[in-house]
């Protein structure tokens, strides 16, 4: 990728996870020309990061029609702002890049949310997904104690991983209760892909003691994690490790939607049938229109790559398939909720931005997100509140404000450059 | 395991040298030279939270480009990494 260099495209897709990939693999299949931008050096996303074939078929076979397919790969380059309608820059490690679109399809997964305990900014302490990425990157995990605790599905798997790369897992602590954990087991049973995959974690995951009712109540170190107490229910222990692999399910990325104008209603980004979002030609697919998981954000981003190749005949046969995939997407947010004694897990002195070490105890005043934000530099940091502000939604019910650009902290020379045109 | 383990990349951080295997990020050979990121305003040692770009604790600076996320950036020969940077 040259330095300033513009690229036009008939679909643009942002995000190379499984939902941008199946929409830019759709999109060529129409015939049209089509670019895939990721800010990760491969495709895959989170949930296929490394090797394909490690993962499932789907994996393997999105990949491979990716890699057949016609269409410019623009890997290792960040969007951080809309000049005018139908124009994006992207940043990437060598230079600017402005890219043309007459469709766009917004494809931008969903991250982790974190919610702060004493203890939680100690090094080694993670995201569950988040230390499974730096594993799948070259971390030695092997012979390494892991506790995994938070809530969701994504904690079976990455226990599941982490032990097959060698780790030790003492414990992984789920905050759901038993019985709503039993009720998603049964709702299992109307999905028979989910079985398999179910019956196939249930054998990795044999022998490593599963907690529910159980939550991280601190974490402990001087300059890096040494343990961690655990409350399981109603007593507590504290469990020894060089990991904490922590996450409380998933929260949709949504920021860039936001900046191009996109309704967003109760965290998610709203979508009509063909996955098009309030602004014409701008279509979304995945986590940002509910966290549903792969098979959803799979169907979703056909949809949309279809649509947005001008195929929609092709795109409503899918309808089905998503009706399906939409229902399991419900089932398991009920069942992941999160529970109320989590908002009392932080101390007075407990930072909740890490960005600017803002405490607790500092935001327990304010009545709102934009009030803590001017007032205490909450949210204000270089991660733009990604993190702190899906914790303090559940804390104290804030609802984040407006999306301005950058949305992503961008260099001075792109910033120039995108002033100056 | 990183898609391509051909091989190892030997870089710099903090001065000293660190050998990965080649496809690692830039994130883990801060973590196998043992070092912090960076320090938090008020102080703090801080890693890797969400690893995946988000978060911006694993910035570090690159051959003198300040605030690179380590996490997202694949390991070259020769790179010269600084924590706190």
């Amino acid at each position: 990728m040259g330095r300033d260099s513009l690229q036009r495209f008939d679909v643009l897709v942002i995000g190379a996870g499984p939902s941008g990939l199946a929409a830019a693999v759709r999109a060529a299949e129409c015939g049209v020309r089509v670019g895939i931008v990721d800010d990760n050096a491969s495709f895959g996303g989170q949930i296929w990061r490394g090797s394909a074939g490690e993962h499932s078929q789907d994996a393997a076979r999105w990949g491979d029609r990716l890699r057949i397919a016609d269409i410019t790969k623009l890997f290792g380059m960040r969007i951080f702002h809309q000049p005018e309608p139908g124009l994006l820059l992207a940043e990437g490690i060598d230079g600017l890049c402005e890219l043309r679109y007459t469709d766009l399809v917004v494809a931008t997964g969903a991250r982790e949310r974190f919610l702060p305990f004493p203890g939680w900014t100690l090094p080694n302490v993670m995201g569950a997904g988040g230390l499974q990425a730096m594993v799948k990157s070259g971390l030695p995990i092997r012979g390494k104690r892991v506790v995994v605790a938070g809530t969701g599905p994504l904690l079976l798997a990455v226990a599941a991983y982490l032990r097959k790369q060698g780790a030790d897992i003492p414990i992984i602590s789920e905050q759901a209760s038993w019985s709503s954990l039993a009720w998603f087991s049964v709702g299992l049973f109307s999905y028979a892909g989910k079985i398999a995959q179910g019956l196939q974690l249930k054998k990795q995951l044999a022998g490593i003691p599963f907690a529910a009712n159980s939550w991280p109540l601190a974490a402990h170190g001087g300059q890096r994690l040494e343990s961690v107490t655990i409350s399981r229910s109603g007593k507590t222990e504290v469990v020894p490790c060089d990991y904490l692999a922590c996450g409380f399910h998933l929260v949709p990325n949504t920021e860039l939607q936001s900046l191009l104008g996109c309704t967003i209603s109760g965290g998610y980004v709203g979508v009509d049938k063909f996955q098009q979002t309030s602004v014409r030609g701008i279509f979304c697919a995945g986590e940002p229109t509910g966290i549903g998981g792969v098979e959803l954000a799979l169907v979703e981003g056909q949809i949309a790559g279809l649509a947005a190749g001008g195929h929609a005949a092709e795109a409503r046969r899918l309808f089905g398939e998503r009706r399906k995939a939409r229902r399991f997407a419900r089932m398991l947010n009920r069942t992941f909720r999160l529970r109320p004694e989590l908002k009392d897990l932080p101390s007075a002195e407990t930072i909740v931005c890490r960005c600017e070490d803002v405490p607790y105890s500092r935001l327990q005043e304010h009545r709102s997100w934009r009030a803590a934000k001017l007032q205490t530099r909450c949210g204000m940091g270089p991660c733009q509140g990604r993190v702190c502000g899906p914790a303090t939604q559940f804390l104290f019910q804030w609802n984040p404000d407006s999306v301005r650009p950058p949305v992503f902290p961008a260099r001075v020379e792109s910033l120039a450059k995108a002033v100056s045109g | 395991m990183p898609e391509s383990t051909s091989g190892s990349v030997t870089l710099s951080v903090n001065g000293s040298p660190v050998k990965v295997l080649a496809g690692a990020t830039v994130a883990v050979a801060v973590a196998m030279a043992g070092q912090a990121c960076r320090t938090s305003v008020s102080g703090e040692p801080r890693g890797p939270l969400c690893g995946m770009g988000i978060c911006f604790e694993c910035r570090v600076s690159i051959n003198g480009t300040p605030y690179c996320r380590s996490c997202q950036i694949l390991c070259e020969p020769g790179m010269e990494v600084k924590t706190d940077g």
